[in-house]
């Protein structure tokens, strides 16, 4: 039984997610207003886990993530809207899905290609050349006038809802959590704390940092298409370095490092400057008081390297088998940048 | 153990979100009915500037409503709802849930941005509840559904009447430059193109810049000085304009400039000086119009803001809320279905712009001006252009 | 040969923007070892400063322009009040993360921004509204080998030539400098040698926000137009400009900012459609020829 539990709970979780929200949507505590800031939340959560892969437990400095959305969001309202378009009701699910997965691939083959420059460039160099990036990504978008150029694309299917993008933000937490916790992520966070060490090591640092950022891209992509699966519309300047930052914000502000500090910053920094409407004129001055306070008070992040327990797996689990042929410590998990 | 917990940490999260803001639930349904209307425009953001006159173009009506207003003989309580979208279509979606399915609005006023407005117009359309955009100008707003209407010119309307107005003065050959990464400015140059050159006019070159952000256009203005055109046409936002004319005086472009309702703002003239001396632009409001309601808007409006005077946003605005008032008039009750209604049948009703009857297509049917700058940066009527 | 030298012209005045403003992020840099993406709003603090210092001597205007003497006054002021308010922001937003990791005080950075731009837009006699910038400086236009030249983008240019030597002189030769340098290597050790650390990096600040100042009224007197939120893209322009010519390097910051500027209206003489991607592309290049920048040195790191 407990085995059981222990494989479905992420889809238990979802349900009951969503299980919830309905019931409270059905006796009007929840309205339109919420499940559409939760949606929000929902691709927030996904796009400051999968930056938290890259910037977090890689250690690599990506400042340009909305590109990577950007792709994603195109990619997949290309397929939804332009080559299957019209489908008929029981058609819709797999074309969104396949869209979703074409949004998702072109990120990440883009990722591979922005994965390269980190071979060489390190730090506040990569930094630029990922902002960079996604200027050109933004820059070509517009040009592009099939896809509706700098005007945006228009007609895309109103496909996503909260369920799928419950459904979409558990399996990337899932997933996530898992790639962390296996030799994978071992890796990934060797090469954080220290790069030469870990290719001395034996680490193919090579290959895990363009896995890291092809893996963080996908995530990026699946999110970029439930945007556009949301919102109905498009421009290449949503994803612009302003949104980047945001991320950004999201991440470190949550702490990095952390799952469960992704999950927090990007809720609660999603919902604050909702819950601030009230300040009119002051609100966004209000919100990056908030911000720069909680960031003095609460240094690492408001989750500091730490996880809640459903974040985590058991390490008596790991240490069944062996990583690296040795065991680690708590501080390589935990550890601050 | 552990994982049951972790559900309901996460059970009482949601709980927790959505017990943040639950004191609105409530529908209240008493004899004096308050009516509530929506407005929903860039408070802050790289756009502020617009949000602000929109506020203050909404703030001359509220101000003389004084909170009441008297529909079919009985007087309601009226309130409007200034909502910031930060010129982002994902705020703007937020708020427009926020206004139809917490606020209630009857009606909402903007988004300003097409590009707002096509974010947010499924959710007003599947909500039913009537929409009056400020200043999208893009066609396919309108074609969201039939509950979303607009209280500015299309951007074919204005690039024709451009086009229009450049070819009647004589103007043989027109230079543009143009952001290509904003949605108005490249509707305006291809509408402008196609009736130019359908005119027998040439456009003999065309530059491209990206962003408001880049403040530099010596480049592109010296590549237009070059192609030595008659006259120049920059359909761009307010914040770009007046930096613009100022920079094609500096580089030696001395031929007519021409601009969209855009430049309808009094920063345009500060910005740009002197320079702004016969640029001329294509708007829906003359500010010298003697018409009474034209005069009235005015006056209330510098009255009310020290002495600012309206720009087109401001205008456009006030438009956008008499029209709502107007149908809020003649709806045959007061719902969002028979707002719409009165909406859509608007005829002939006085706007400082001019009569103004709504379209099968829900774009207004109204006629243009064509403006010029003098030297002061005041405005001055030039010739009108009536709807075809 | 006139056009091409009319956009090397452009290309130096948009330069020097960029550099003035990367001589400031690339000090704050080297000494401090935070990226302050507040930066840039300082520059927009400057020239917002400067326009309302400017109103007030308004009743000294004479043929809309002022006397030299006014013009000085007008600047100091603004430099000084730019700089205490950078100082008084390192105090408040940056002094108390100085040990955390630098990722913390980056975000803390964007927060400050945020607060920088829309703490004035908030406040009713300043707003959104786009200003324009009184003219401090009458342009008197010059023409070279057929290209022209105006006495403002001579000052900038040398303004940027002047500014980045006697920085290098502060840093290099000055008593305060060797304090600086210290600093940036090692803040423990340099507390050990009797350094006031908090000093040191306080008069950092005041230097770069000055500098941001003086680019400010440089930016505004080329694109007389200020408003709240000017700050924000040129500061990342710099931060790409500092970046490139090896960020922490003096040198370095104002050579990535020429190359930046002249790199932008280049592309964009080319082909205005495509140049603002061709200037990011021509950015990529150049980093990954020089991994650590034009000027940077790649350290060999040990573990």
């Amino acid at each position: 039984m407990k085995k059981l539990l222990k494989t479905f709970y992420p889809a238990l979780l979802v349900v009951a997610l969503y299980i919830a929200v309905t019931l409270l949507r059905s006796v009007g505590i929840l309205n339109g207003y919420y499940i559409q800031v939760m949606m929000f939340a929902g691709i927030n959560i996904m796009m400051t886990a999968s930056l938290n892969l890259v910037n977090g437990f890689t250690g690599q400095f990506c400042i340009g993530h909305a590109g990577f959305m950007s792709l994603g969001a195109y990619g997949a309202a290309i397929v939804t809207t332009m080559l299957f378009k019209n489908v008929p009701a029981f058609a819709q699910i797999p074309v969104f899905l396949l869209g979703l997965f074409v949004g998702g691939c072109v990120a990440a083959l883009i990722g591979a290609l922005i994965g390269l420059p980190s071979l060489k460039l390190k730090g506040d160099y990569l930094a630029i050349v990922t902002l960079a990036f996604g200027e050109i990504v933004r820059a070509i978008l517009r040009l592009i006038q099939p896809i509706g150029g700098a005007r945006g694309m228009i007609g895309i299917p109103n496909y996503a809802n909260l369920a799928w993008i419950l459904f979409f933000m558990t399996l990337t937490l899932y997933l996530l959590r898992n790639l962390i916790y296996s030799p994978y992520g071992r890796a990934f966070i060797a090469i954080r704390d220290n790069e030469i060490a870990a290719d001395a090591m034996g680490i193919d640092t090579t290959r895990y940092k363009i896995t890291s950022f092809c893996i963080a891209a996908f995530i990026a992509g699946v999110a970029g298409g439930l945007y556009a699966h949301v919102l109905a519309f498009i421009q290449p300047d949503s994803f612009s370095f302003t949104k980047s930052s945001d991320f950004l914000v999201y991440l470190y502000a949550g702490g990095s490092g952390s799952l469960t500090g992704s999950i927090l910053g990007a809720a609660l920094l999603t919902v604050l400057p909702e819950i601030l409407r009230f300040l009119t004129d002051w609100r966004l001055a209000v919100y990056a008081a908030i911000l720069v306070i909680v960031m003095l008070y609460r240094s690492e992040g408001l989750c500091g390297g730490k996880e809640l327990p459903f974040m985590r797996i058991s390490r008596a689990a790991l240490y069944e088998k062996p990583l690296f042929g040795g065991r680690k410590k708590d501080s390589a998990v935990s550890g601050k940048q | 153990m552990k994982r049951i917990l972790a559900l309901l940490v996460t059970l009482a999260m949601v709980f927790a979100l959505a017990a943040c803001n639950n004191d609105s639930s409530g529908n209240k349904d008493g004899d004096v009915e308050t009516i509530k209307i929506g407005v929903v425009c860039p408070i802050s953001g790289n756009s502020a500037i617009a949000g602000k006159y929109i506020t203050h173009g909404v703030e001359v009506i509220e101000n003389e409503l004084g909170g009441k207003i008297e529909i079919k003989g009985k007087e309601y309580d009226i309130e409007f709802i200034y909502m910031d979208n930060e010129a982002s279509e994902e705020k703007t979606t937020n708020v427009f849930q926020k206004l139809i399915e917490e606020e209630k609005v009857i009606a909402i006023v903007g988004p300003d941005m097409s590009k707002c407005a096509l974010a947010a117009g499924p959710i007003a359309q599947n909500a039913k509840c009537p929409v009056v955009a400020t200043f999208a100008t893009n066609t396919a707003v309108t074609e969201v559904g039939d509950y979303i209407f607009r209280a500015c010119f299309i951007d074919p309307f204005q690039g024709q009447m451009a086009a229009q107005y450049i070819w009647d003065s004589g103007y043989k050959t027109t230079a543009i430059m143009f952001n290509n990464a904003d949605a108005y400015a490249t509707g305006l140059t291809d509408a402008f193109k196609e009736v130019y050159t359908s005119l027998g006019g040439t456009v003999v070159a065309v530059e491209e810049y990206s962003g408001s952000d880049v403040k530099d256009y010596n480049v592109q203005l010296t590549k237009l000085a070059a192609a030595d055109p008659e006259c120049v046409f920059f359909p761009n936002l307010l914040g770009e304009l007046g930096l613009q004319i100022q920079q094609a005086r500096g580089v030696g472009i001395t031929c007519p400039i021409v601009c969209g309702d855009s430049a309808d703002t009094p920063e345009v003239g500060e910005v740009a000086g002197p320079a702004v001396k016969d640029v001329a632009y294509v708007s829906a409001f003359s500010a010298e119009s003697t018409a009474p309601v034209a005069v009235e808007f005015v006056e209330k409006y510098t009255a009310l803001h020290n002495g600012e005077s309206p720009n087109s946003n401001a205008e456009l605005a006030y438009e956008a809320t008499q029209m709502v008032l107007y149908a809020l008039q003649n709806a045959d009750s007061l719902t969002r279905e028979s707002v719409r209604n009165a909406l859509a049948n608007i005829n002939g009703l006085e706007l400082p712009s001019g009569a103004m009857t709504m379209g099968d297509d829900r774009n207004p049917i109204k006629g243009g001006v064509v403006m010029q700058y003098d030297a002061d940066g005041v405005s001055h009527f030039v010739s009108s252009v009536n709807p075809s | 040969m006139a056009t091409i030298l009319q956009y090397l012209v452009y290309g130096l005045q948009l330069g020097s923007v960029y550099a003035l403003l990367a001589l400031g992020y690339t000090m704050v840099y080297g000494i401090v070892g935070m990226i302050n993406f507040a930066h840039g709003d300082f520059l927009m603090i400057g020239a917002m400063g400067t326009y309302f210092i400017a109103k007030l001597f308004e009743g000294q205007r004479i043929d809309g322009t002022y006397p030299m003497l006014i013009v000085g006054v007008i600047i100091l002021i603004a430099m000084l009040g730019t700089g205490g308010i950078a100082v008084g922001t390192e105090a408040i937003a940056y002094r108390p993360l100085r040990n955390k990791p630098r990722m913390i005080a980056l975000i803390t950075a964007v927060g400050v921004s945020m607060f920088l731009e829309n703490f004035p837009r908030a406040l009713p006699f300043i707003g959104p509204n786009p200003r324009s910038f009184p003219t401090l400086f009458t342009p008197t236009s010059f023409l070279v080998l057929g290209a022209s030249i105006t006495s403002t983008q001579i000052i900038m240019i040398l303004l940027a030539a002047i500014t980045m030597a006697a920085l290098y002189f502060v840093v290099n030769r000055t008593k305060i400098g060797g304090q600086m340098r210290a600093v940036s290597m090692d803040k423990d050790a340099a507390s050990l040698m009797g350094i006031n650390v908090n000093r040191v990096i306080s008069i950092t600040f005041f230097i770069g926000g000055a500098l941001a100042a003086v680019s400010g009224i440089c930016y505004a007197s080329a694109y007389p137009q200020v408003d709240v939120y000017m700050g924000s893209w040129l500061g990342n322009m710099s931060f790409v400009a500092a970046v490139l010519g090896g960020i922490g390097d003096i040198r370095g910051a104002m050579l990535g900012g020429f190359i930046l500027g002249i790199a932008q209206i280049f592309a964009t003489a080319i082909n205005s459609t495509f140049g603002y991607a061709v200037g990011f592309i021509i950015l990529i290049i150049i980093l990954l020829v020089k991994p650590a920048g034009i000027m940077g040195k790649l350290v060999v790191e040990k573990v």
